[in-house]
Order: C-alpha cells, then structure tokens, then sequence
C-alpha cells in the first residue's frame, strides 16, 4: 500500500473528551470519547463507523476544534501537520483555530438544509464562509467560487438561488463546496449522504472521491452505513460506546474482521440476490455515562467469556496496520450466512 | 379472491404558486395496484425522492384526496371527508408507520401515553387492566413488553426500540394493513435487520400485509413480495420483488439497481456510474408511455 508512503497528517494519542455537567449540584459525567488513539496520513480517506451515541460524533467536534461546554478534553492530544505549521487543537486559542479553520480544516456537515441560511442567497453564504480565509474580494472572489461550482457541476446560477429552490442533491454539492473552496488539508464528512436517494448519494461520493484526489486532501468520513465505507474509504475504523474497537484497510475489514461486532455489522448488510434470513443485533449500546465493566461490547457479544467482562481488551496489531481491541480475536469468524463473500471463504 | 386494497387509476396534482405563474405539479400519474385480502404481503414502493411515493401513501391512508380515480379499501371508497365513525373506522383497519421514530413520539411524554391513547380511542373503553393488556399483547408481538416500556420516555429507548414501540401502536387495533413510510432510514444499520426481520414476521406469523416504502432496494429486495418502482409519479416497472430485481428491464429500474452500493469489492473505490444509463433513464421523464405486461408476469412502462 502506498500508505506509508504519506507522512501523518493527524496525529491522535489518548484522547479522552467527556461532557461534565453540574447542575443544581449533582455532577454527571458522560464518556462520549475514552481513549482514542489513531493517525491519519496525508491523502487518506478514514472512514469511521459506529451506531448513534457511540460517540462518534463527539470524537469529530474534537477533531474539528469545536469543543464547547459541556464537552471538555480531559486527557489525550490531536495534532495536525499543516503545511503552515503544525497545531494541537485541544490546547489551541481561539485565534489559531480561526487560523487554520475552512483554510487547512473544514467540514462537510449532515443536513444540507439546516447548514444553509434559508433567507440568504447561496453566493452571499460563500462570502460569509469563504471570503475572509481566501483574502479575495469582488470579481476574483466571484471567479474563484465559480470555477469551484463548475468543478461541481453546478451552475453558476445557484449563487443567486435560495437554499429551498435547489434539489437535495445539489443543496448537498454546494455544500460540499462551501467545504471545499479553500483547498483545505483536511475534511470531515459528518454522514454528507445520509439523506439522499441511491442515485445521488452515489454521484455525491465519487465527487467527494474525486475532489479528495484532485487536492490530495485527508477525508474523515462519517457514517454508520457500511456499504458507504466499502466504497469510498481506504482505512476503516469502528467506534463503539466511545473507543475505538477495530481499525484496518477496508478490504480486511470485510473480509476478514476481527471484531465480533465489526464481523455483525459486515454480515447484517442486506444484498440483492440473497434471501437469506439476516441476523440482528440484540440490546442497545450501552448508557456512556455508566459504561459496562471490561469490554464495553461484552451485554452483546456472543463471544464474550468471564475475562472480557472484567478486562478491558488492549488495541493489538494482528496484521499490517489492522488493530482490534478483543480478547478472543482469533475466534471471530465472518457471520455464516453473510452478506458478504467473507461468509464463504471462512 | 377479494381484494383488501384497490388502488384504480389514481392522479394527485398540486398547483403551486399564486394567480400569475400557477404551476401544476404532477405527483402521482394513474397509479393502479391492489393487495389481496387472503394473501398478506410485503409490497413495496421504491422510487427517489420526488418520486410520488409518499404522496401515494398518504392517499392511501385517506390524509390526501386523490385528484382522479379512486381507492377502494374492503370495497369502501376511502375519502378524506368521510364523517368522523367511519373515518375512525377505517383508521382502526389501516394504521402508519412513520420514518423517523424521535419525531413521532412526544419527547416530553412517556411512550406508554402514546399506546394507551390508541388503545382507548379504538377499544371504546376506560377500564385500565383492559388497557393494559391490550398494550401488552401489541407490545409482545414486536419483541418488546409493557415491563420494559412503561414509565420511560422517548430519550431513554434506542432508534431500534422506539421503531418498534411505534409498530406496536399501530398495531394495537388489529389492522390488516400496515403503511410503512421509509421506517428503517432513520435507524442505525445495525438496528435495521431488527426492524426489516420484525416487518417479515407480522407477514408471516400475524398475516398483516405491509406497503413499505424505501429507496433502500437491498431490504427490498430481502423481504418483499411484490414491488413497484416509481419515477417522477409514474410506475415503470411493477412485479414480482425478485424477478423485477434479479433482471429490471426499465431503464431507470437498471440504474437504481446499478447505484446500490455493493461490499463486494470492499476497498476497491468504484464509484462511477455510467453516464448513459444516467441519461436513458433521465431521458424517459415526462413521456407518458404505457405499462405492458411480459411474459415472467412484470409490467414494463414502454414508451413510443
């Protein structure tokens, strides 16, 4: 793999962020994000998977510099490699990350129509998104975002529509233009596809595909849908109750995973062509602010024995860049019956 | 065999805009299936978004009036200006499953208040142990039982759950017909099986036929019977789920087929789709064509 080619581009080391509340005097703490450890490199698209609160989507705010109150970073580090300089984000002012924030760091968001003002213009929502970090005024501005739209496939037009007069699909391209027209370094995709039909939902990944080479840009994509995952990124990684359980090259973790519970994601895909009963996931992810004992899965796993209910399970190397955090990861086998080809080769 | 459902050649338009630059919007353009009432069934509407699928559906459950032709539910004519015993009659015999489970209960009710409700209007009763039981039963059909349910609220169930709580008031009066409006696009892939498995049960053990709509071809293609495709308010393609997906013959069925995103070469970074499948399927839009049936038992929009 050319992976090691391309130096680091991010850089996270134990990064525990937790939302501290304290009302009326009775103190909460919920562990949205306990020790997470991983890098990406230059030119990577990350695909991070993980159901609604695993986490996820605390894990990105800290990534994005958006840390507010209540969520605090309590331990950990997450450092970027700019070409300007590097920069540690949980430790950053405010200015620095007005710095290097759309620039260096930007971000696709869920939602195209509560992401665009619906009483402004979508060129006027480019002045305000675009107009300071690229230092551009009038006609070069404008030739500049134009050029970007083309690349697109939208109209020059559109800058003069309202959000509510363009289709989902292009609502979501300006978007990911509005993300994209200052070349940052690095993106993140909060699930930019969740709402939109097959046919534009595939047209919207090879562009983010496409964009991500042209620029030689990092993507940390979002989604809990795993076919999107096969598709578009290169590493994998999966998140579940706030750590991260697996991470490794795509292919391996279809094929071979080494999670049961990335094994149970891969298997519960439904395929055209095949009826076959598909198993669900029993329970519920567990309550973050009162997290089971050992390994955080183990209410769930079928493979879980005494030690996984006590211990939690280090994240280990088991093949080239694949890490699993699991007592018995020798044991996992893809689910019989799969959605997957792994089903037969197993 | 009598029919539960008979959709005859429907039509809805909206005019949109004011007096000067009124525009027609054809929604839904001479629609026509029908379920048997002694065979449940799973059947499907696929289409994007625009398609006209919601809008068939809410005509269905009588929320919309159908521009032209009608829709006959047990042979009754369903009308959204029905008085209000035969509308809650009809409601007691066709119940909906909405998309987003969050949205559909009330976050600062308990989930229990939302069944009992349903229980009382379709009971008639006040007496509570009656109640209680009758949302119990529908609770036990979908896996879940009033232990577990009562005194909670919406925030403290799992997208899973709360789906599934939503199946079960809708199941409390007993219908025969379920309409599922997209119910697994909102839930986690994980949860998704639990809730496709759960829709394949009520076919199978509780004889209740589904209309599930999606544009989720792959869940589609898991548990329904039959099927119906639709693009811009036309239906191009209707059959048999397996046939119709196994090998679509209209042009915009083969590029939905094509656009499902496949595992099987996980890594392997295809994404393009072929721009003259794009175009053959685009091309068709707006032509009105006529639907013919083959010889597997498909009918097939041709056009010219």
């Amino acid at each position: 793999m050319t992976r090691d080619s391309k130096p680091d581009l991010l850089k996270v080391e134990g990064l525990k962020a937790y939302y501290q509340m304290n009302y009326y005097g009775v103190e909460r703490e919920v562990r949205a994000v306990d020790g997470i450890s991983m890098n990406i490199k230059r030119g990577e698209v990350y695909g991070i998977a993980g159901e609604s609160s695993s986490g996820k989507t605390s894990f990105i705010k800290v990534l994005a510099a958006a840390i507010r109150p209540p969520l605090k970073v309590v331990e950990g580090t997450v450092k970027y490699e700019f070409k300007n300089g590097p920069i540690e984000v949980t430790t950053a002012s405010k200015a620095q990350v007005e710095d290097v924030r759309w620039k260096h760091l930007s971000y696709i968001m869920q939602g195209s129509m509560s992401v665009l003002n619906p009483v402004r213009r979508i060129g006027r929502t480019f002045k305000d998104f675009a107009q300071r970090p690229l230092g551009l005024t009038g006609a070069a501005f404008e030739a500049r975002v134009v050029s970007h739209l083309a690349r697109l496939k939208l109209p020059p037009e559109v800058l003069k529509a309202y959000p509510h007069e363009l289709s989902g699909g292009m609502r979501q391209r300006v978007t990911i233009g509005l993300a994209t027209v200052c070349h940052p370094e690095f993106i993140i995709a909060d699930e930019p596809t969740t709402a939109l039909d097959v046919v534009v939902q595939k047209e919207v990944l090879s562009l983010i595909r496409d964009i991500q080479k042209e620029m030689d840009s990092s993507v940390v994509f979002v989604t809990h849908d795993m076919s999107v995952h096969a598709n578009i990124a290169d590493r994998v990684g999966i998140i579940y109750a706030g750590r991260l359980v697996e991470e490794g090259p795509t292919r391996q973790m279809f094929f071979t995973p080494r999670h049961p519970y990335t094994a149970h994601l891969v298997a519960s895909l439904p395929r055209i062509g095949d009826t076959t009963q598909r198993p669900a996931l029993e329970g519920r992810p567990p309550n973050l602010a009162d997290p089971p004992q050992g390994c955080r899965f183990h209410p769930r796993c079928p493979l879980a024995v005494d030690k996984c209910r006590q211990e939690v399970p280090p994240l280990e190397t088991v093949d080239v860049d694949h890490r699993t955090a699991c007592w018995r990861w020798q044991d996992v086998k893809p689910l019989v019956g799969s959605a997957h080809p792994a089903g037969v080769m197993a | 065999m009598t029919t539960l459902l008979d959709v005859r050649n429907v039509s809805k338009h909206f005019t949109m805009g004011g007096i000067f630059g009124r525009k027609t919007v054809n929604a839904v353009m001479d629609a026509s299936f029908s379920l048997s009432a002694e065979k449940p069934e799973i059947f499907t509407i696929i289409g994007e978004s625009g398609s006209g699928k919601t809008t068939l559906a809410r005509m269905v459950l009588g929320l919309e009036d159908p521009s032209e032709g009608e829709i006959l539910f047990q042979g009754q004519k369903v009308s959204r200006h029905a008085s209000k015993a035969e509308r809650l009659a009809f409601m007691s015999k066709v119940q909906p499953v909405f998309q987003n489970p969050f949205e559909a209960f009330n976050p600062l009710k308990k989930i229990e208040r939302y069944l009992e409700s349903t229980a009382r209007q379709f009971l008639h009763t006040k007496d509570r142990a009656a109640i209680d039981r009758v949302m119990d039963e529908a609770l036990q059909k979908v896996g879940l039982s009033l232990k577990e349910v009562r005194g909670r609220f919406p925030h403290e169930m799992s997208g899973g759950q709360l789906q599934r709580c939503a199946i079960a008031r809708a199941l409390i009066p007993n219908p025969p017909l379920l309409i599922t409006d997209e119910p697994v696009s909102m839930v986690d892939a994980s949860l998704r099986m639990s809730i496709v498995n759960l829709l394949k049960s009520l076919r199978d053990d509780l004889k209740v036929s589904v209309i599930y709509i999606t544009h989720d071809l792959a869940t589609a293609y898991y548990i329904s019977n039959r099927l119906i495709i639709m693009q811009r308010g036309r239906i191009v393609e209707m059959g048999d789920a397996r046939t119709v997906l196994d090998n679509p013959q209209h042009p915009y069925s083969k590029l939905l087929k094509a656009s499902v995103l496949s595992t099987d070469d996980a890594g392997a970074g295809k994404l393009a789709t072929d721009p003259g499948m794009v175009q053959a399927a685009n091309g068709l839009v707006g032509e009105a064509g006529k639907l013919v049936m083959r010889p597997d038992g498909r009918e097939v929009r041709v056009y010219g």
